[in-house]
Formats: structure tokens, C-alpha cells, sequence
């Protein structure tokens, strides 16, 4: 089966000499369809290169970024600005909403940028909206809106139209954990429709709500949890007495 | 109730709460609602755990039995034990468990010392790779927290699990934290003598010892 991502033997170099960082080296990552995958680790592991480079945002050093069974450095820039525009959705710490467009205009702008006409794109915005139980929100502008709905708008954005994987970088840095929560839950509905998700964050809370956790240490992937095992194994009796 | 491949990590729950006194009080909560009966208290004392904390019903008669002996709840007058033996709480009960939820939580040592002894330990001990040990156990807690992550989803509407599950997410957040400032820590040594990495490991052990 083809994953929805892959990334193999990846490596980013910055600078060189003396100062040469290696900031990922040769990391493999396979993402399946409907599956969440966190990766964990410190400031500087390398994590955000990691996203960047799987988004293809950013060209790796060496290694092949494999989006939906095509291999991205085969691609001509213009086939890669589309791909990123129609099967790639971000989401980031700070949720990047553009001010002046409401919530729906927010969520369609990538559709219409896509080439959809405007009322289908605002449809499409609609129902994203709805299924975020921002319905009632779709005129606002991001300033009439919390916190937690801003990034709820911001996941609407980026799993809108027929996006196949979401990349979210620390998506809920800026909020308390019951609207952190209610987050994750949003991003692993969309991953249960069919995208695959990759969560790039330092926090076990939000890691822990991803199907696996993988963990980044310099540059390296170093270890990761399977999946994990049903709640059941939670609720094992105690000893009879 | 145990935590099968879990038992470095037990909760103080585990210890305190199921088999140990809060019983009492969880019991005297749910007789504060109206009488009940044995079997029906324990059905009730799990659903409202998220059956997180299974209890066997010896437990709850034994507590029970308690309970009538301090004057705490009154029984039916049967002289039969048993699942049909009703049981209600009396004003002295009531009192005690308005005392037990005001009063804080008994400062006991959590558990997360053990791995604190461990990783101390590890310091100074000649060619264990401590950065990979803490990777160890943050793989472990990570683990377990998906797990109660996943149990938590599962229960969108209940708000009793979800406080629940939270409190053991926040322990093992907080030992995860921990693990991660340690990594950091071992990290920023000057590439450490056996020595160096000992007396770093042998100090903090002198004065948590002092304090007990």
C-alpha cells in the first residue's frame, strides 16, 4: 500500500564548515491514510525542519519526500506549488489566520486559490466550518473570535477540499488544555476521514492523543511507540481478596 | 486494581485510594445520595470511576462493616449479609465526609521518586548511556498516556472519567517534563567523568535523605 507521506533517508544540512548544522539526518517516516503520527522532541531536534521538509516547504539535503505515492524532488515547481496547495493542509502555533477575511473566506482562500469558483469554495468552507461546530461563526472575523475557535477555524483551513495529509506545528501551544483538547479531538476526526496527520510538538499531553508517537533527538529519529494497545489493558482487575 | 507491565509507574490511587481508606469516603458519598445496597454501591463506585478503579465486592462489604462499627452508616436490620442488605448513612457520616473533602490530601511521596533515585543512580555509574535510559522510560509513560488518552476519547460525555483520566495524564505529564529537563540537564555536562557524574549523583541523595 502506498502511504500518504513518506519520508526516506531525509537529511537537512545548514551552513557549512565549521558552523555546518545537521539538523535532520537520514530520517525515514512513513504516514499511512487515517493516520495520526506525533513527532515528539526538544527544542532544536529538529522537528520543525522535519515539517517543513515533508510540506515541501523546504528541500531536503538528500533523501526523498514521497507525497501520495510521487516523489516530490522529481516534481517541477509548479507540479509542487500545486500539490502543496490542494493535498496539503498546515496548521501552526499561531493559527495564521489573515485578518481582513472572515472565518469562511479564512477556510475557502485555498480552495479559490486552487482555481474553485468562489461559491463552491464557500461551501466547501461552510461545511469545514460545521464539522468544527463553527457553523454559526463562518462571518466573523478572526478578531471576534477565542482562541481555541481561531485554531478550530485553522484546522477548517487546512482539511478543507480534498487535502490528504495535515501538518501541524505545536497547534495548540497558545491554549488551555480543555480547548487544547477539544483541538486534537478535531484534528483526529479529520485523520479518521481518511487524512494522514502528522503533529510535530514538544508537549506528551498532545502527543499522546496521536495513533504514534515518534521521537526526535538531534537531527535523529531514536525510538517510537506503536500503536497503542485497547483501554482494556487500563482496567485489569485488581488482585481478589 | 493493577497495572499489569506498569507497576514501576503504580499511582498512589493504586495505593491509597482503592485499597486503602478513601473507600470510606467514596462509599459514604454515594449513601449520602440514599440507601443503597452493597452490590449496587459497588456498581455505582466504578461507573463513576470510569471503572478506572475496579473494586471487588469483599472490599466494599469489609468497608461496610467498618463503617456500622464507627457509627458511621446504619444497616437493615437482617441479620444476613449480603448483595440484598440495604445500608444508610447516618449524621455522624455525614460529618466525616464533609470533614474528608475539606481536608488536603495526605502529602505522601509520589511515586516519581523512583525514578529519580534510578536516574540518579545511573549517573554515577560508569558506561550506562543515560540519555537512552531516560528515553526508556519516557517511552513507557508516553505509552501510557496514549492509552489514557484513548480512554478519554472514548468518553467524550463523562465528565467523572474524564477528570479522572486527566489527574493520572497530569501525574505522567509531569514525569515526562521531568525526563525531558534531566535529558537537558545530562546533556549540558561537561563531557562527564566517571567522578564529575558521581558527585553530581551523590549530593542531591545526601540531602533528600536529610530531609526525610
Amino acid at each position: 500500500m502506498t502511504a500518504a507521506l513518506e519520508l526516506r533517508r531525509v537529511s537537512k544540512d545548514f551552513g557549512s564548515g565549521p558552523t555546518e548544522v545537521h539538523a535532520l539526518r537520514e530520517v525515514d517516516l512513513r504516514v499511512e491514510a487515517g493516520e495520526l503520527v506525533a513527532v515528539m522532541g526538544p527544542s532544536g531536534s529538529g522537528k520543525s525542519t522535519l515539517l517543513t521538509i515533508a510540506g515541501t516547504l523546504e528541500e531536503p539535503t538528500s533523501g526523498d519526500v514521497v507525497l501520495g505515492g510521487r516523489e516530490v524532488s522529481r516534481m517541477s515547481r509548479n507540479d509542487r506549488a500545486g500539490l502543496r496547495r490542494h493535498s496539503v493542509g498546515y496548521v501552526f502555533q499561531d493559527f495564521n489566520l489573515l485578518a481582513g477575511l472572515t472565518a469562511v473566506e479564512n477556510v475557502a482562500l485555498p480552495l479559490e486559490l486552487d482555481g474553485m469558483g468562489a461559491r463552491a469554495a464557500a461551501r466547501s468552507g461552510q461545511e469545514a466550518l460545521g464539522r468544527m461546530g463553527l457553523a454559526e461563526q463562518a462571518d466573523r472575523y478572526p478578531d471576534e473570535l477565542s482562541g481555541g475557535e481561531r485554531q478550530r477555524v485553522a484546522i477548517a483551513r487546512a482539511v478543507v477540499g480534498e487535502r490528504r495529509v495535515v501538518l501541524a506545528d505545536e497547534p495548540t501551544g497558545a491554549l488551555d488544555s480543555v480547548n487544547g483538547e477539544a483541538v486534537m479531538r478535531l484534528l483526529r476526526a479529520a485523520c479518521k476521514r481518511g487524512v494522514a496527520g502528522v503533529v510535530v510538538t514538544h508537549d506528551a499531553q498532545l502527543a499522546s492523543w496521536a495513533d504514534r508517537v515518534v521521537f526526535l533527538r538531534d537531527g535523529r529519529v531514536v525510538d517510537q511507540t506503536g500503536p497503542p494497545p485497547g483501554v482494556e489493558s487500563l482496567l485489569a482487575p485488581g488482585p481478589s481478596s | 486494581m493493577t497495572f499489569p507491565q506498569d507497576t514501576e509507574y503504580a499511582t498512589w490511587y493504586e495505593r491509597e485510594w482503592v485499597v486503602g481508606v478513601s473507600v470510606r469516603h467514596a462509599l459514604l458519598a454515594l449513601l449520602s445520595e440514599g440507601p443503597k445496597y452493597g452490590l449496587q454501591l459497588r456498581q455505582e463506585f466504578e461507573a463513576r470511576t470510569g471503572e478506572v478503579w475496579p473494586l471487588n465486592i469483599g472490599q466494599v462489604y469489609t468497608t461496610l462493616q467498618r463503617l456500622e462499627r464507627d457509627g458511621l452508616v446504619e444497616s437493615d436490620d437482617t441479620e444476613m449479609d449480603g448483595p440484598q442488605k440495604g445500608f444508610r448513612i447516618t449524621s455522624a457520616g455525614r460529618a466525616e465526609l464533609d470533614e474528608w473533602l475539606r481536608t488536603p490530601p495526605e502529602d505522601t511521596v509520589p511515586p516519581r521518586d523512583e525514578l529519580v533515585i534510578k536516574v540518579l543512580v545511573a549517573l554515577g555509574l560508569p558506561g550506562v548511556d543515560v540519555p537512552e535510559l531516560l528515553q526508556v522510560h519516557r517511552h513507557r509513560l508516553v505509552e501510557l498516556m496514549q492509552r489514557y488518552t484513548r480512554l478519554k476519547e472514548d468518553a467524550l460525555e463523562d465528565v467523572g472519567v474524564a477528570l479522572v483520566v486527566d489527574a493520572e495524564i497530569f501525574r505522567l505529564d509531569a514525569m515526562i517534563r521531568w525526563l525531558d529537563s534531566a535529558d537537558a540537564r545530562v546533556r549540558r555536562l561537561p563531557a562527564a567523568t566517571a567522578v564529575n557524574a558521581a558527585s553530581v549523583a551523590s549530593g542531591p541523595r545526601r540531602r533528600l535523605g536529610a530531609r526525610r
